[in-house]
């Protein structure tokens, strides 16, 4: 197609700021370096005064072309692309990965690995929810609650590191199974976080819940419409916060979250308070869900019976010639993938994570689409911000928590 | 016009009650429903699929490119309804010369950034859409990364 038959392209900062009563408006551009949108996210205001008038959201600095990476990459390799995506919650992202491809290869995962999986996916929720805690109540002015909060993620990423040898960037699920067998003495070490983490999801509360300043700069900010918010694709706690219990665990269950016992936290003030209040709360029940996949932790295998997909155990290539086979081929060219199409959908730590792979039969996915929950829901920003005071944008913005490389790919 | 598999779905059969015409094909496969749509009537299934079938999400927006194939490019749509806890994904196949479809924005808002980042990066025009610009790409960049014939590596000289 050639360029003559684009529309012409307007930057948002070309506009014309016009006031009916003809005062002044101010056009102000927020980031993509303002560090209170956790990344590189531009958001245009045009102001009457203190007031938002108009806000336009300007995203892609972080694009990186990732789908397309996925093109050349073979199936297992592409696993390690998933991490960069939404890197505070890489596991989630590895999960919907896998259980798309293994959608594809109709695989059948042994209990232990999906209980493990689940396991990890929680404490990667833990995770998530903890960096933005401490980064929104930072943005807002309570400057101690961020450290509280990176106590704790310290310890998840040294359980992280424990099973897979890296911190944040972890790439443990892999399809068929787990990339290596959990580590030895992984449960007292689990154990002993999970046993503090409730206590100190207290101690977050008693620095916030009754703090009037807290209260003051969130309770009735950032209000939105269930209907604005199906509308313009916003999931996740932000839903819940408004009295949607939409939940992909308990709606559409994978990897056996329908084994586990959990409520999905629900409020109806519809405000960045009740976000808080919803993400504290998931936050407590992530903590019974890991509990509970620890106490029950199936035994057996940790990764599934398919030599032609799972690469094979080290003492077996050193016996056995088809498991060296397997796993030269494996390695070198990667396996073939049954044609067809899925859309795996799970619930990431921000909302709905969408999966579509399209396979045409070889060894590298045709394309892989990302729904991804930060794109979907800064849709919405521009509906939440506009008609409220500036100093609330940063409060609104901080409760959608989005992550902009999840947003950008 | 609807395939064996299709039968006993009863979104495909509502599609096909409401406009037959619409409706070119589609399968049932790995517990998915696919339906395949005319690209002229897209706004219209869409709108009733919304509003009288309860798929009041549109999860995503995205295309495949299956070049060298014809009609090369495939637009696609995941609809989900919350209530039925269903989902299902419509699909339409345009041309390769000046690929240009129907938005969708006048019945989703949120395909609006979709089927921006559809059209920066497949180069697919949406007739109807209220600001079609790129999203993710620099405006003065050339070309549609996710094409298929689109290199992955290398520069421009």
């Amino acid at each position: 197609m050639s360029d003559a038959t684009l529309p012409p392209i307007i930057a948002a900062d070309q506009a014309e700021p016009q006031s009916p009563t003809g005062a002044r408006r101010m056009v102000l551009n927020m980031g993509p370096q303002h560090p209170s949108t956790h990344g590189v996210l531009r958001l245009v205001i045009e102001l009457d005064g203190e007031t938002v008038v108009k806000c336009q959201p300007e995203i892609g600095y972080l694009h990186t072309g990732i789908e397309k990476e996925f093109e050349v990459k073979t199936y297992q390799q592409a696993v390690t692309l998933t991490d960069r995506v939404d890197y505070l919650s890489p596991l989630s992202m590895n999960l919907g990965y896998c259980l798309a491809a293994e959608k594809l290869l109709a695989l059948e995962i042994p209990p232990q690995a999906q209980w493990m999986r689940v396991m990890l996916t929680e404490l990667t929720r833990l995770n998530s929810h903890l960096v933005w805690l401490g980064t929104h109540a930072l943005d807002i002015g309570a400057m101690s609650v961020f450290l509280y909060c990176f106590r704790e993620r310290e310890e998840i990423l040294k359980i992280f590191e424990m099973f897979s040898g890296q911190r944040m960037m972890t790439s443990y699920f892999r399809i068929g199974g787990l990339a290596l067998e959990p580590p030895r003495g992984w449960g007292q070490r689990v154990k002993k976080f999970i046993d503090v983490f409730p206590s100190r999801i207290d101690e977050y509360e008693n620095l916030l819940t009754n703090n009037r300043i807290w209260m003051g700069r969130t309770k009735g900010v950032g209000a939105i419409s269930i209907e604005d918010m199906l509308d313009l694709g916003v999931t996740g706690p932000m839903l819940r916060a408004a009295g949607m219990k939409m939940d992909a665990r308990k709606d559409e269950p994978y990897s056996s979250y329908e084994l586990f016992d959990f409520d999905v936290p629900t409020r109806t003030e519809n405000d960045v308070f009740a976000r808080y209040q919803v993400r504290v709360e998931e936050m407590r029940q992530s903590t019974r869900i890991v509990r509970q996949a620890m106490d029950g932790m199936p035994a057996g295998p940790w990764k599934a019976d398919a030599p032609h997909v799972v690469l094979p155990d080290r003492e077996k290539m050193k016996t056995q010639m088809e498991a060296l086979i397997y796993h030269f081929k494996i390695v070198t060219e990667g396996f073939r993938v049954p044609e067809g199409e899925v859309y795996q959908v799970i619930e990431s730590p921000r909302g709905e994570l969408g999966f579509y792979v399209v396979s045409d039969g070889t060894a590298h996915p045709y394309r892989v689409h990302m729904r991804t929950p930060s794109f979907g829901n800064l849709q919405a920003t521009s509906r939440m911000v506009e008609g409220t005071l500036i100093a609330d944008v940063i409060a609104s913005i901080g409760s959608m928590d989005f992550v902009l490389g999840d947003t950008d790919r | 016009m609807l395939t064996d598999s299709l039968r006993d779905r009863g979104v495909a059969l509502a599609v096909e009650a409401f406009d037959a015409d619409a409706l070119l094909g589609g399968k049932f496969d790995r517990n998915e429903v696919t339906l395949e749509i005319a690209p002229s009537r897209i706004n219209s299934v869409c709108g009733y699929l919304k509003y009288d079938q309860k798929f009041v999400r549109l999860s995503s927006v995205t295309a495949v490119d299956r070049h060298p194939a014809e009609p090369r490019f495939e637009v696609v749509y995941h609809l989900h309804s919350v209530e039925r806890k269903l989902r299902v994904r419509l699909k339409c196949r345009l041309a390769g010369h000046d690929p240009s479809i129907e938005s969708v924005t006048s019945v989703w808002r949120s395909a609006n950034w979709y089927e921006r980042e559809v059209f920066d990066l497949f180069g697919i025009r949406f007739t109807g859409h209220p600001d079609l610009r790129r999203i993710m790409l620099p405006d003065e960049w050339e070309g549609h990364p996710l094409r298929k014939d689109s290199p992955i590596t290398g520069s421009r000289v």
